[in-house]
Formats: C-alpha cells, sequence, structure tokens
C-alpha cells in the first residue's frame, strides 16, 4: 500500500500540475506534491528497516533495505529541490527567460520525473526498470531544451541520441538476461522478476550473463555518465534550468548506477568471479582520472560541477566493482552524501549564476560581499564536494581509498592524482568566485538558500556522526548486495 | 534436409529485413527512407505472427498485432505529418561514399553472426538461426544513425534499431513478457512524439534540421 502512495503521488502531481500548471500557485502546488511523496516515502522507509524487505503486487513490485534508502533519498533531495526552484523559476520568469506555459510543462515533467525515477527503484522486474530509466530520459529531455536556445537544444538532442542509444545497449542486455532465465525459470512474467533471478542466479548460463552484463553496463554505465559515455552529461548539465542540474546529478545517476549493481549482483552469482567488479572497476576508474583532467579546462561552473559528478559517479562505480563490506558501505555513504552535495552546490551556482548574469566563471566574483549567504554555501558545499573532513564526503572517499589501497594498491597513483587534481581546480576558482570585488544587483526575489544548507548540515552530520541506525541499515544493505 | 514451411517463412522474412536494413543504410530521400521503416516493420509483425502460428504461443499474436498498429501505421502516419508540416518531404540527403558505408555495414554482418553463434546454439527455438540478423540488423540502425546529419533520418536509424532488438527478442525468447513490451511500445510512441516536438524546436534554433549547425557544445 505505500508503494502505490509513493508512486501515485507523483504520477498524479504530473497530470495535476498539467492541468493547474499555470496557475499563479503552482511552484507551491509542485513543493506540496514533492512533500507528499516524501511523507509516504518515509513511511515506507519506516515499514521496511522495522520489518524487513517485501514484495507487493503479485510480486511486481520489491523493497529492500537497498533500493529503499535510495528511495528516500529521492523523495528527499525531490522535495528539496521543488522547495528551491520555487524562488529561482520566478526568478527566472522574472528576468523574461520563461514564460507560464513553459513553467507548466517543468512542473508537470517534473512530477513525472519523479515518478520514473521511483518506479525505477521499486520495480522488482528488470524489463520495467529499462521502461522506467527509458520514461526518465523521456520526462528529463524537454526539460533540458526548456529556455529554447540553440546551445539548450543541441544538449537536449545529444542527451536524448546518446542516452536512446546507450539504454537500446541496455535492453539488448535484458533481453539476453531474459533468455538465460527462461531456461530456469520458464517463460512468461516470472522469468525477469529480480527476486526470481536471485533465488536461482547460480543455475544461470555464465557465458549468456556475461555478454548481458557487458550490455548492461554499457548502456546504464552511459546514463551514470561514465566515462568513455559521458559527452551528453556536461552539456545537459550546463543548459538545462538549474533545479533540473541538481536532479539530474543528485538523483538521475544515482538510479542509473542502482540498475547496474543490480545487475551485478546477478552476474555475480552465475559466474562466482570478478569479473563484473572488474569491468565496473576500469570503467569507474577511468571516468575519475578522464572528468579530473577535463575539469581544469572547464569555464562554465555548471559545467565544471558536472565534470565533478563524473569523477564521483566513477568513484561509485569503483568503490561497488570492488566488493566486500567496507568498499560497499562506503559506495552507498557516497551515493547519499554526494547527491546531498552536488545537489546544495548548484542550488547556491543557480542563484550565483542569477545575479551575476552568467554562468561564466570569470564573470561570477565576490559572492561572500554581496550575498554572503550564497557565498558561503557554495564555499562550503564546494570544501564538501572535495572531500575536506568533517565532510561526509571525506569519511567515504577516506573508506573507499583505504580499501583500494589493501585490496588494489595499484590503483593508488590514478586515484590520488585524479583527486589532487580535481581539488586544485575547483578549489582555485570557487574562491575566485567567493571572495573578490564586484558590482553584482540584488536579485528581484529572495533566494531559496535553506535547501542548501539543510544539505550541507546532514553532509557534515553524516561525516561526524553515522547514527547507530542509519550504519545497521546500510549494513543490511551492504549484505544485500555483497 | 527437410525444413518446416513455417520455418523457410521466417527465415525468409529474416533475409528481407536484413536486405532493408541495407536499402535503408543507402537511401538518401527522407520519404523514401520513412517508407522502408514502414515495410521493415510490417515484415517484422508477419514474421512474428507467423512464429506465433508455427508455436502457438499466442502472446505473440498480440505482439504482432501491436507491432502493424505502432510500427506500420501510427509511427509512420507521425513521420509522414511531420515531414509534410515541416516541408522537408523531399529533402535528399549528401551523403558520401554509400559504398564505403555498405562495405563496413558488410563486416558489421560478420561480426554480429560471430557474436550471435554461442546464443543461438543454446537456444531452443526455432527461430534461432535469425539471431545473427536481428543483432545485425541492430547495428546496422547504429552505423546509419552515425553516418546521418539530419535529425529525421537519425530518428528513423534509432525506430530501426528498436525494431532490431524486438527481432532480437521474438528470435532468441519468443518474445519478452507482455508487460515489458506494452511498457517499450509506450516508451516508443512518448518518444516520437517528443521528437516531433523537438523537431519543431531545432528548426526554430537553427533554421534547418541540418544537425551540423549544432557544433558549439565541444570541449576544446
Amino acid at each position: 500500500m505505500e508503494i502505490f502512495w509513493v508512486l501515485g503521488i507523483p504520477l498524479l502531481g504530473g497530470f495535476v500540475l498539467a492541468a493547474f500548471g499555470t496557475r499563479r500557485d503552482a511552484s507551491e502546488l509542485n513543493a506540496v506534491m514533492s512533500f507528499c511523496t516524501l511523507v509516504a516515502s518515509i513511511v515506507l522507509t519506516v515499514r521496511v528497516v522495522s520489518s524487513g524487505s517485501f514484495t507487493a503486487w503479485d510480486e511486481e513490485f520489491f523493497v529492500d533495505a537497498f533500493n529503499v534508502f535510495l528511495v528516500a533519498l529521492t523523495a528527499f533531495v525531490g522535495f528539496t529541490t521543488s522547495l528551491f526552484s520555487r524562488p529561482y523559476m520566478r526568478i527566472e520568469q522574472h528576468h523574461g527567460k520563461l514564460s507560464v506555459n513553459m513553467l507548466r510543462l517543468y512542473y508537470s515533467m517534473y512530477q513525472l520525473f519523479s515518478f520514473t525515477m521511483l518506479l525505477a527503484l521499486l520495480t522488482n522486474n528488470m524489463g520495467i526498470l529499462w521502461v522506467a530509466m527509458e520514461a526518465a530520459t523521456l520526462t528529463t529531455v524537454l526539460l533540458v531544451s526548456l529556455y529554447r536556445t540553440p546551445a539548450s537544444i543541441e544538449a537536449a538532442w545529444k542527451y536524448f541520441i546518446l542516452c536512446g542509444v546507450g539504454l537500446a545497449q541496455a535492453l539488448f542486455g535484458t533481453i539476453l538476461l531474459y533468455f538465460a532465465a527462461e531456461k530456469i525459470l520458464g517463460a512468461g512474467g516470472t522469468a525477469l522478476l529480480w527476486t526470481h533471478l536471485n533465488a536461482v542466479k547460480t543455475q544461470l548460463e555464465p557465458t549468456v550473463l556475461s555478454l548481458a552484463f557487458v550490455f548492461m553496463l554499457v548502456g546504464y554505465g552511459t546514463k551514470v555518465g561514465l566515462a568513455p559515455l559521458h559527452n551528453w552529461l556536461p552539456d545537459a548539465h550546463a543548459e538545462g534550468p538549474t533545479p533540473v542540474s541538481a536532479v539530474l546529478s543528485g538523483l538521475l545517476l544515482n538510479v542509473a548506477l542502482y540498475a547496474v549493481v543490480r545487475s551485478k549482483v546477478l552476474v555475480d552469482g552465475a559466474l562466482g568471479s570478478h569479473f563484473a567488479g572488474n569491468f565496473m572497476m576500469g570503467f569507474g576508474l577511468l571516468s575519475v582520472v578522464m572528468a579530473a583532467f577535463f575539469l581544469s579546462r572547464q569555464k562554465d561552473v555548471k559545467r565544471m560541477f558536472a565534470y565533478s559528478s563524473i569523477e564521483h559517479m566513477g568513484l561509485m562505480t569503483f568503490a561497488f566493482g570492488m566488493g566486500g563490506p567496507v568498499a560497499t558501505f562506503a559506495g552507498m555513504l557516497h551515493m547519499t552524501v554526494h547527491s546531498l552535495t552536488k545537489s546544495a552546490i548548484f542550488f547556491a551556482v543557480g542563484h550565483a549564476a542569477q545575479k551575476s548574469g552568467t554562468q561564466m566563471m570569470e564573470g561570477i566574483r565576490g559572492l561572500i560581499k554581496t550575498s554572503p549567504t550564497i557565498g558561503w554555501g557554495l564555499a562550503l558545499g564546494t570544501l564538501a564536494i572535495l572531500g575536506m573532513p568533517p565532510f561526509g564526503v571525506f569519511t567515504s572517499e577516506f573508506m573507499i581509498l583505504t580499501t583500494a589501497m589493501h585490496a588494489y594498491p595499484w590503483t593508488m597513483p590514478f586515484l590520488l592524482t585524479a583527486l589532487g587534481v580535481a581539488f586544485a581546480a575547483i578549489f582555485g576558482r570557487v574562491q575566485m568566485m567567493v571572495f573578490g570585488e564586484t558590482s553584482g544587483e540584488r536579485l528581484p526575489h529572495p533566494p531559496a538558500l535553506i535547501p542548501v544548507f539543510v544539505h550541507l548540515a546532514l553532509v557534515l552530520l553524516l561525516g561526524l556522526y553515522i547514527p547507530p541506525y542509519l550504519a545497521a541499515w546500510y549494513r543490511q544493505a551492504t549484505a544485500l548486495i555483497g | 534436409m527437410n525444413i518446416p514451411f513455417t520455418a523457410q517463412l521466417i527465415n525468409m522474412c529474416a533475409a528481407l529485413l536484413l536486405l532493408i536494413a541495407f536499402a535503408m543504410l543507402s537511401q538518401r530521400r527522407i520519404l523514401s527512407l520513412i517508407n522502408l521503416f514502414a515495410l521493415q516493420g510490417l515484415v517484422l509483425s508477419i514474421s512474428t505472427a507467423v512464429v506465433a502460428y508455427s508455436t502457438s504461443q499466442s502472446h505473440l499474436y498480440f505482439s504482432a498485432g501491436l507491432t502493424l498498429l505502432l510500427k506500420v501505421l501510427l509511427l509512420p502516419w507521425i513521420l509522414h505529418r511531420l515531414i509534410r508540416k515541416l516541408n522537408v518531404k523531399w529533402d535528399v540527403e549528401t551523403m558520401f561514399n554509400i559504398p564505403t558505408i555498405m562495405l563496413v555495414g558488410l563486416a558489421l554482418v560478420v561480426f554480429a553472426f560471430n557474436l550471435a553463434a554461442p546464443i543461438s546454439q543454446m537456444a531452443g527455438t526455432i527461430t534461432k538461426s535469425t539471431l545473427g540478423i536481428a543483432m545485425a540488423s541492430v547495428l546496422l540502425s547504429f552505423l546509419m544513425m552515425i553516418t546521418r546529419s539530419k535529425a529525421v533520418p537519425q530518428v528513423v536509424g534509432f525506430l530501426a534499431m528498436e525494431n532490431g532488438l524486438f527481432f532480437a527478442a521474438t528470435s532468441a525468447t519468443y518474445g519478452m513478457p507482455m508487460v515489458v513490451e506494452l511498457g517499450i511500445a509506450l516508451d516508443v510512441l512518448v518518444g516520437m512524439f517528443i521528437l516531433g516536438i523537438f523537431f519543431f524546436q531545432i528548426r526554430v534554433a537553427f533554421d534547418s534540421l541540418d544537425l551540423k549547425h549544432m557544433e558549439k557544445l565541444k570541449e576544446d
């Protein structure tokens, strides 16, 4: 029943806002819908944490500790982003960049996008998982081109085609998975259900499954933004409206990585080797290194943080690829803190760009002087994402690095160089933006900064002290995915 | 060697699909390309119906009907309307080196057959020999998307790739579970509508549907 509400509210919200999205209070309605989704997902989380995993609706839906943590995170960041988008979109409208009809499209698609992500997380059917991932692309593609500028349309086209082709590979992988499963489980509906597959994973044909995994990794990996399939990501982040960049970076990439991890569990069972992990480590390491070196060449602030997302997604993929209790725990913690921190940074960056009238970093100066809250938000967020203690990103990165040092010492030079280069590149630029002289003007509406500081406070808390129930919850999830 | 009539029919459909994939690869006129896409859908639908008849898998009749409705009637109709409205109906694309593209295509077919060989040995379906062709048509559509610089042919390539995947699913496993197939069909349909909106946005922004104008977003 909880699942029904978690999925039903955003789906309904999409249609309600399509109908009433032109009203003045549509942004409040959007926030209320997201808040209801959050409440429903908290109820669901409480039930799963207290009484364990369960399936619903003829086993079509499945909740365990691993996906419910992502459901809660998705609903939470979805809610705070809807709070942020209220003043942000008003200012954009004030600047004449958006019309009322564009806003209606935005609100409606925002709710449907939340729906597709939650569906991808909650479904038990690997085929529906694919359908939901494709639908997530479809709902965001018009959001990326919302401003209708040539650059944004180009970014959206690239996003659509690259992710579409990528996901076609994942569909082929899913077909192969079904092909292997059908032999054991028989034809029909149950052969793609993850719980059934998980129960018989040791009997699945290894050659077919390894081929299926390669296709799924390439397919969903395109959506995670793994190098060399990342080309769509910086463009889509830089050209779309900032709330969309925040949810793309903070949520969608996580959901795509979730799909990869779910497939990895099956392949590991069938092969009994580290085949899938090696692939993930390779792609992850490549992404970290490549992103770090592209970071230092960026001029657009949103592009720079988009590359930082590629770097962090690479790090998570690497962690899940290593496997084992510590690395998997760290991977999940990193998913949480990265999505909180990165969305907070995008909130601050969005307002900073609105104030300066440009996204180019050389045009953004002296944020602390003219609007201290935006400046401090950006400065603290940057310190957090760069892995400075005492923020939570430090904890997870430290755990990933120490595990890698023990198990795969040869990766150390790559990882440390990449993290060092990224630190130097981002820190230098953000310092210039935050301090320095400026003649910026005030925003026509007060900015939304509560979400920024709430996110950063949570990240700080996770760095200082992980509450025992949360640690137990992560450990439960770790045991599930191994 | 005595192959049952239905199996021969399926093999012929598969051969036709491969032929159509090559025809699409070399077709320069947008209108003919869309007609070829409709034809591909028709052959796909017929072959699915034949598989359904010969194996008495009743849900495959449903898939065949869905393919007929979506890929032979609805999508080509939308595409025809779009190119009329966008006034690109008689556009001819300038493509260089069609012979080279065809040769690359041939190499892809060989590669696809090699890749599919171990899988089709394991398959117990009567259609197992067509899996190689299914993979080849996926790869050929992929090649088509890479070699085209206009928006509409790229989209046709994208849809043709989906056709190839559908054919792969039918030949390896007699089709995916119904709920998944419906979901995929919904995605394709919604995707087509969004692309339709998109064509207009591209034309307004760039004054043409030629994607060569889109080269601003590059890493330098």
